[in-house]
């Protein structure tokens, strides 16, 4: 298929382009393959506007005679207005920009295409493998072992290549667990706690159906991550009685007399459509400035968003808390174990271990535990906020874990490496991208379109250095403790970063955060001079003291 | 003294405690645990207390104070709870001023710097910085000896055209006799905010002095021929009034007013808002909802926000119509005052730094009769009498700090240190109701000013993001009314729950960097001019080998001996932050991890064992 066959009309003059909280500016709209191009004709300052179609959720026109206005709503909830004049072009374009932002095809969004303007330094779809995190975990303990029980991936469709395992149970057993477990998601290590030894795993929900079917290779696999005579704890994030039910549908939950060491603990956490909608909601309440004090309170509290926020954090506590200080081995699971289930155990892993509050840990993070982990996230992001048409599968999972990461980053804002633009960054690339990182719902997927090959990893661009340098935190000192987050609800707050990004003017606040940075850099410079000053007063003094001798 | 009492954390529902020996003194309620922590509680600070039913480990006794604490102690045997009660009752309530805390506090200040301190906030300067008297406005002597008004200062600026008998026959028809003065003068754009009671309207009845007053406001403008009246009451509430024989100003009868009301609810609708906000945000273990729909149900961020939208009014019609604008109320003290002064700080940015605000505050709010006996219950009086107007003053600016990170000189600290003063009644600025009753109390010879304390110790209360260039005088500060940028004030409503903060203050940090920034500014000139010396001397040192005096002294310059070696940048400045007594929440963080269990996940964990 050609593009070209889409655009009738790729370029338009005298289009105005109305952003809030900024001056409408006329220009020339041109369309490409890939993007929305505006751009002002001025001399001076011409002010330029890319637009992946990708990036585009929804779009509006109306006209006023022969005016067309087509409002163009974004994934990363920016909302902009263009005025083109004639009515034909207007169509036009907005029909080619409705079928460009919603093309089918997987191979033809732009990380096909993209071309880097940059020198690779470290290709990124190589910088996080699981081998090496397996050498790091047998530098400390010798109880696991790398299975490549799923290289084709013909035991688990959803799971990378490679996994770690309790080193005692083989790859037989590991097949039969995953008949055992629903779409073969047999346990995993997804965190070891190097303190004292415990360890996280993740599965989905045990196959067990109405007539408590068992299986002794799972057992025997999770009771191998507990020390003699210690339990074990199994946070299910259904609530019981979803649990129970999915018994009907052949799925299950851990009995305890099958699994006595265990104990069972049901954390209930919201599941995709219910957050999509509360998503929506959300995004409604803080697009409307009209709002008066009361509706906008009752319009935030009905959106439930800080709810599930809170229930995610409290989840997340609750697994950390196990695991640092019950001294016991955790089993997270829901019902697929892609999506709240991933959310519980890279939140605990941010709360427990210093090293994923480091930009390279977090990246490390962001690689295993979502991407390889098998989050659909094709599906969850091929709409954000302002999709009208109702498809199931769309969900702001991975915005949420985001959210809750900066919820933390908020109460110990010396604890972090990055600085929350890094966290919008994920966000952006997760809907909406010109790297095929975010690409395919698994590792099998994005094996079958070869992206590594024929696409541009996000890592590779932003582990350049200066690139990196916009995602440091000044504030940052490395912390090796764990940190306990308050999950009371006057300590969270919305996202303003995210929620309130395009609706307000940010001036202000932006100039404080440039200050800030220049008082913390300051100090590093007057330190140095200090202690330069100092070495040189020192030697002089030694100096004289030979001269006396 | 009682030994043995437990302090219960307030949010914790695993009841976890402090033992140790609570001592009553003549001023101060204090609690010393096992490792020697002290909590002390001013008794005039004390707003409730309340014995709760004996349980097995002892009687409770729950202590509410104006600055938002709450303390649950669990004392072991009830007659010792019931005498502690009972003299907590008795101490709290004052009838007289003269036994309030200022009058017995005494800061070992000599009498001069005492009279110092109290002429601090001159405020005849402040006219004059504000550019009057001038040819327009004057200085009356109408109120020199509170004939006309017994809660004006004494010296009142008036329009010039506006004669002794005008100005009497207006304040006759205005409530408590408060015609309208001038409160703000802009000299850029030459108009004022005047300030005023309602006028005695009733139904139909006119003043044609009230009448002239007006005008002559209005002439005292050459920029504008209309003036703004804005009346700050709710519509309703206003024709209410008219039915006691107040009310308002009717347009046909004021030439070129344009009449205005804003609906900012009266003091009694204020303490039941802020009543409710507190059962919310002091429910254990809140949901998320309920917290929301608590606020909600509250009001108390609408009220916030009707104040805000009221002074941003007020100010754009001065900076951007030239127009004077004439505010009042009912009595014209309390939501008068809260406009009034907002609307300045919003137009003048001499308000915005420290001197400033301590003068505002002055102008606006002690010398115009704002009464803080009554609405902070210094004395036992009428609980309907209580209401937190200035409470709500400083959460006004506070959100405006936030919108504004750079164009306040003072910090959040500065406005909580200026709440809990206003309800201590250590220092003399905000006892009684007006100036004629300071006087009368002599204040200023028995009670020190809080604004000298406030100045000596003002590195704490700097803002280190602070640009003083970040406007131009006298241009506006126009802030975004829009719902969401009103926050829960967490800092002043959960200031000693420090649970809920975050565990590491980034305003916190910034403050430290930057103090310490200034001390390696001067550690360097000092290391610069020693070297210099130092180098000119041994050029010298053969000439002179006698003079070995000043190379010792040299040895152990301050600097050294605080960092013998050179350090790490960051390493510095967390010892910086951990060696600060008054604010060790660094520190703390790192021994709530030694605890054994987090108090607040325990708290989630037991939610989770009982569902399991």
């Amino acid at each position: 298929m050609e593009f070209a066959e889409l655009i009738k009309t790729p370029r338009a003059d005298n289009v105005v382009l109305h952003c809030p909280f900024h001056l409408a500016v006329e220009g020339t709209l041109c369309l490409t393959g890939h993007h929305l191009i505006f751009s002002s004709r001025r001399q001076d300052n011409a002010e330029e506007l890319w637009l992946l179609h990708s990036n585009i959720d929804s779009i509006e026109k109306r006209f006023v005679g022969s005016l067309g206005t087509i409002v163009i709503k974004c994934k990363d909830l920016r909302i902009i207005q263009l005025d083109i004049p004639g009515m034909e072009e207007c169509l036009n374009i907005a029909s080619s920009i409705e079928a460009l932002s919603t093309l089918d095809s997987v191979t033809l969004m732009y990380p096909f295409f993209y071309r880097p303007m940059f020198e690779v330094l470290e290709d990124g779809w190589s910088s996080f493998l699981l081998e090496q995190e397996f050498e790091l975990l047998s530098s400390v303990t010798n109880e696991w072992r790398l299975s490549c029980v799923n290289k084709e991936f013909s035991v688990c469709h959803s799971y990378p290549p490679v996994v770690i395992v309790p080193k005692c149970i083989d790859d037989e057993a590991l097949r039969k667990v995953a008949l055992f477990r629903q779409g073969g998601r047999f346990p995993v290590l997804s965190y070891y706690h190097k303190k004292n030894g415990m360890a996280m795993l993740r599965s989905s929900q045990p196959l067990t159906g109405t007539n408590g079917r068992r299986c002794k290779e799972d057992e025997k696999l999770i009771n191998a991550t507990l020390r003699s005579g210690r339990r074990g704890f199994v946070i299910d994030t259904r609530p019981l009685a979803v649990a129970q039910q999915a018994r009907a549908k052949g799925g299950g939950f851990e009995q305890e007399v099958h699994y006595p060491q265990w104990r069972r603990i049901h954390k209930y956490i919201e599941r995709f459509n219910i957050l999509q909608e509360s998503f929506i909601k959300l995004v409604e309440a803080c697009n409307d400035q009209s709002h008066n004090m009361d509706r906008w309170l009752s319009k935030l509290e009905a959106s439930n968003w800080l709810t599930h926020i809170k229930e995610l954090l409290t989840a997340a506590c609750l697994a950390a808390q196990c695991i640092d200080r019950e001294s016991a081995s955790v089993l997270v699971h829901g019902s697929e174990g892609t999506d709240s289930t991933l959310q519980v155990t890279s939140l605990a892993q941010i709360i427990l271990d210093p090293r994923c509050r480091t930009i390279r840990g977090f990246e490390a993070l962001v690689v295993r535990e979502w991407l390889q982990a098998g989050h659909p996230f094709q599906q969850r992001c091929a709409q954000s906020a302002y999709s009208n048409s109702k498809q199931k599968w769309e969900a702001p999972v991975f915005l949420l874990f985001l959210e809750c990461v900066w919820q933390i980053h908020r109460q110990f804002p010396c604890s972090f490496e990055f600085n929350e633009q890094f966290l919008i960054l994920l966000f952006e690339h997760a809907y909406a991208s010109q790297f095929g990182t975010f690409l395919g719902n698994n590792e099998n997927e994005r094996a079958k379109l070869k992206l590594p090959q024929k696409t541009m990893s996000l890592w590779s661009w932003v582990n350049r250095p200066e690139e990196l340098s916009r995602f440091q935190n000044p504030l940052y000192e490395a912390n090796s403790l764990v940190i306990w987050p308050s999950v009371a609800p006057q300590s969270l707050q919305l996202w303003e970063g995210v929620f309130l990004r395009w609706n307000r003017p940010s001036k202000f606040l932006e100039e404080a955060e440039i200050e800030r940075i220049n008082i913390i850099k300051y100090n590093k410079e007057l330190q140095a001079k200090v202690n330069a000053l100092r070495r040189q007063l020192a030697e002089m003094e030694a100096d004289e003291e030979v001269q006396e001798e | 003294q009682v030994e043995q009492v437990k302090l219960l954390d307030r949010f914790s529902t695993s009841n976890k405690s402090l033992t140790g020996t609570l001592y009553l003194t003549a001023t101060h309620l204090l609690f010393i645990d096992s490792s020697q922590r002290e909590t002390w509680i001013l008794h005039h600070h004390i707003a409730a207390v309340e014995k709760l039913p004996l349980t097995t480990s002892g009687c409770p006794l729950v202590i509410q104070c104006k600055n938002f604490r709450i303390v649950h102690f669990v004392v072991p045997r009830e007659r010792d709870c019931h005498d502690i009660y009972n003299s907590l009752l008795q101490l709290s309530r004052t009838a007289k001023y003269e036994e309030l805390y200022a009058f017995s506090y005494n800061p070992k200040q000599n009498e001069s710097e005492q009279v110092k301190g109290w002429q601090l906030i001159d405020l005849a300067e402040e006219y004059k910085r504000m550019g009057v008297p001038n040819d327009y406005w004057q200085l009356s002597d109408a109120n020199r000896e509170y004939k006309i008004c017994e809660t004006y200062p004494r010296e009142l600026y008036v329009p010039r055209t506006a004669s002794k008998p005008i100005i009497v026959g207006s304040s006759k028809f205005r409530s408590k006799g408060r015609f309208p003065v001038l409160s703000y003068y802009h000299k850029n754009k030459e108009a004022a905010i005047c300030r005023c009671s309602q006028p005695l309207s009733g139904f139909s009845a006119r003043c044609l002095e009230d009448e002239h007053m007006l005008q002559a406001i209005s002439k005292a403008n050459p920029s504008n021929r209309y003036m703004y009246v804005m009346d700050t009451r709710p519509k309703l509430n206003a024709m209410a009034n008219r039915a006691a024989g107040k009310g308002y100003e009717n347009e046909d009868n004021y030439s070129n007013i344009r009449f205005q009301f804003v609906g900012i609810e009266n003091i009694h609708v204020m303490r039941s808002s802020l009543q409710k906000l507190l059962e919310v945000s002091g429910t254990r273990g809140l949901s998320v909802n309920d917290f929301l729909s608590g606020l909600e149900n509250s009001g108390w961020l609408r009220h916030i926000k009707a104040v805000l939208d009221a002074a941003v009014f007020l100010a754009k019609a001065i900076a951007v119509e030239s127009a004077s604008v004439l505010v009042h109320c009912s009595d014209g003290w309390d939501r008068t005052s809260q406009v009034c002064s907002l609307g300045a700080l919003l137009l003048d940015s001499y308000y915005r730094t420290i001197k400033g605000f301590m003068v505002l505050i002055e102008k606006d709010w002690i010398s115009f009769g704002h009464k803080f006996s009554d609405r902070c219950c210094q004395l036992d009086g009428d609980p309907k009498e209580i209401s937190p107007v200035f409470t709500q003053f400083l959460e006004s600016v506070w959100n405006l700090t936030e919108q504004f990170p750079q164009a306040f000189e003072y910090n959040e600290a500065f406005l909580l240190q200026i709440h809990e003063h206003v309800h201590s009644c250590q220092f003399g600025n905000f006892l009684g109701n007006c100036q004629k009753e300071r006087e009368e109390l002599k204040l200023k010879e028995k009670t020190y000013s809080l604004w000298p304390f406030l100045l000596a110790d003002q590195k704490k209360y700097q803002n280190p993001l602070y640009n003083p260039d970040f406007s131009p005088e006298l241009t506006l500060l126009e802030p975004n009314t829009v719902s969401f940028n009103f926050k829960f004030w967490r800092n002043m409503y959960h200031q000693f729950d420090r649970s809920m903060h975050p565990r590491q203050s980034m305003f916190n940090l910034i403050m430290n960097t930057s103090e310490q920034n200034k001390q390696l500014e001067e550690d360097i000139k000092e290391l610069e001019a020693k070297i210099k010396q130092r180098s000119g001397q041994s050029d010298a040192v053969h000439e002179k080998e006698q003079d070995h005096a000043v190379p010792v002294a040299l040895k152990s310059p301050p600097c050294f001996q605080k960092e013998p070696l050179p350090m790490p940048a960051n390493d510095a400045v967390r010892a910086i932050e951990g060696s600060n007594p008054a604010d060790n929440r660094y520190s703390e963080l790192v021994s709530e991890f030694s605890k054994a269990e987090p108090a607040v996940v325990s708290l989630e964990f037991g939610v989770a064992r009982m569902t399991c």
